[in-house]
């Protein structure tokens, strides 16, 4: 074996990574740069840099579509958004609370059913959920995406607030109980706060995925004046005219803006979160 | 003395019974169950209407022809024969997702696993990276990041141009049947940090005494992999393995953006959740897509089951024995 000395082996690890780094990122600074170029230079010029800045495209696609404003999409989108973290949170740590623990009769066996609607894929339960919304006159409303959320049907968020909450010592709970605690109050005043870190990490989450959901938004939701991020961007699939690009690129860039920012934001405790749950990202 | 111990009387054991009844597990089950399914209740109302309901009426639909305004006509098995003896774009749907997952699975964790291997060389200066390599996870699957994609592949796009400096001349990804569905794999593999990440955890627990014992006696890098990481990783591996898969099957956004809406040239991008929505929610086909869920979950369901089967003969557990 030939030695090679420590600091030349460093230098080549660095090296290989953010070579790793820049293939990995390219897209995204691609972007970048492309919602800011002339339109005509998108495809035909293979530089990242612009011959010259032009912000057309963000004053063009922030008129949106259908005489409902791109900043339409984005209020409804934090709308969503943000109420699915609230249901999320707040019925999550309900049920793992009873899960963690309270003692209930059929406790595993509705634990272990809770594990299997993790594999469940949504497509068979689409359907029927259809169904029961449109009788109630749901369809078209933001009421079929947060619903669910408020009953808890996302497991995976369960399941992690459970996994932490078993890592909060006992001797808590009990010594709140002795000191005449109700369940209730022992749950909001020492639990709850307790299991703050993953309370965190389910509400980035949440709204991530949410931010991002196309399939449900799109089933769900019809008139232009409800439309989400995703909604609005899916206008611009058809189109594949260079004279739109402006545009798609334009928004494409400020949708991505938020996720950007949580991501700057928290990445330590997402990156953690994963590493420790399995969450998908 | 030995006396030959006589089973209690079935009198006594009854009360013995009725006494451990008694004991403080039954009564602590008694105190705390009325407030344990009031914390339970929204989870299982959503259970209850919004999983298993739907399920069972699902199922239910799957043998009916229904389309939403009038009610369910049952056809019996009529839906799933159709489906494999009738209906040429479903199975172009069912080719097109298994090759997906057949490629974009292994290729994602392969790549996965071997940027986990070069952060986890080092100790401690990987933060920044193993950010870095783990942002497209978050972002790859919105639309915004599907459209990208479209357009880094179309003609004249910087794909394009960088594989014609190269000599390889191809033509518009997205729009040549051909080449389609890789610019859909490659935007899968693209989200490779989550079991990146996943992975390096499994990695930071393997002890370093393994390593070094196994090098004092002669092991190289590739026989190290071989017969210490790859073994020590394989829980995880087995982890990752099945949740991507299930996640694989379900891929819908990337197929509709980059496929323009309609399954792409020639249906090289119909997904099969890409059929299952035009049939359900553009034909109003309720009743077929119910079956093609139902099938979906199936081949989920066995896909799943066959990994686990398997996972006794490739999935080495450290802690086997002791414990649990």
């Amino acid at each position: 074996m030939t030695v090679v000395p420590r600091s030349a082996r460093s230098v080549g690890w660095h090296v290989l990574c953010v070579a790793g780094v820049l293939v990995v990122l390219y897209p995204l600074v691609w972007l970048a740069f492309a919602s800011v170029k002339p339109p005509d230079e998108i495809l035909s010029r293979l530089s990242l840099l612009p011959t010259r800045f032009v912000f057309d495209g963000y004053s063009k696609g922030w008129e949106g579509a259908a005489d409902v404003g791109f900043g339409r999409f984005f209020l409804n989108s934090v709308l969503v958004a943000g109420l699915s973290v609230l249901a999320n949170v707040l019925s999550c740590s309900l049920a793992a609370f009873a899960f963690a623990r309270l003692k209930f009769r059929f406790r595993g066996a509705l634990f272990a059913f809770m594990i299997t609607t993790l594999m469940l894929p949504y497509h068979v339960t689409l359907i029927p959920q259809y169904v029961i919304f449109q009788q109630a006159g749901l369809v078209n409303t933001f009421v079929p995406l947060i619903l669910p959320k408020l009953l808890a049907t996302e497991a995976f968020f369960v399941f992690l607030i459970v996994q932490f909450m078993r890592g909060i010592p006992r001797e808590l709970d009990e010594a709140a109980t002795i000191d005449g605690c109700s369940v209730y109050r022992t749950f909001w005043h020492v639990v709850l706060p307790l299991s703050k870190p993953a309370l965190v990490t389910t509400s980035i989450f949440t709204f991530i995925w949410t931010w991002n959901d196309f399939f449900t938004q799109m089933v769900y939701l019809n008139d232009t004046e409800k439309f989400t991020v995703p909604l609005g961007l899916r206008l611009f699939v058809d189109t594949s005219s260079e004279s739109n690009f402006g545009a798609m690129f334009a928004m494409s860039a400020l949708a991505l803006v938020p996720i950007v920012l949580f991501f700057l934001a928290f990445q330590r405790l997402l990156v953690e979160g994963v590493s420790t749950s399995g969450l998908k990202g | 003395m030995t006396t030959v111990r006589t089973p209690d009387p079935p009198v006594a054991t009854e009360a013995a019974a009725r006494v451990r009844r008694r004991d403080r597990p039954a009564g602590h089950r008694r105190r705390s169950q009325p407030e344990a399914f009031a914390f339970l209740t929204p989870w299982l109302l959503g259970a209850v209407a919004l999983t298993v309901g739907p399920m069972v009426v699902s199922l239910y639909l799957s043998f009916t022809d229904y389309d939403l305004f009038t009610s369910p006509k049952w056809v019996g098995f009529g839906n799933f024969a159709h489906m494999f003896t009738d209906d040429d774009r479903y199975l172009q749907s069912v080719k097109v997702t298994l090759i997906y997952v057949l490629v974009s699975v292994p290729l994602k964790l392969t790549v996965s696993l071997l940027v986990a291997m070069l952060l986890n060389t080092r100790r401690g200066t990987g933060g920044f990276y193993r950010a870095a390599f783990y942002a497209p996870s978050l972002l790859g699957a919105s639309v915004a990041a599907a459209l990208v994609w479209r357009a880094l592949f179309m003609g004249g796009g910087p794909v394009n141009e960088v594989l014609a400096f190269f000599g390889w001349h191809t033509p518009s990804w997205v729009d040549d049947p051909r080449f389609s569905l890789a610019s859909i794999v490659l935007l899968g593999v693209w989200q490779f940090g989550a079991p990146m990440v996943i992975f390096l955890a499994g990695l930071k627990q393997i002890p370093a005494e393994l390593h070094e014992a196994a090098a004092i006696d002669g092991a190289g890098a590739f026989r190290r992999f071989r017969h210490i990481t790859l073994p020590m990783l394989s829980p995880v591996i087995f982890f990752n393995l099945v949740m991507e898969a299930i996640h694989a099957f379900q891929a819908f956004t990337p197929a509709f953006v980059i496929g323009g809406g309609r399954g792409g040239p020639a249906d090289a991008d119909l997904f099969y959740t890409l059929y299952l929505y035009e049939v359900g929610f553009q034909d109003f086909r309720m009743g077929y897509a119910s079956a093609m869920a139902w099938v979906l979950l199936a081949v989920i369901a066995i896909v799943t089951a066959i990994v686990f089967r398997t996972a006794k003969l490739w999935v080495f557990y450290d802690d086997a024995g002791e414990g649990r």
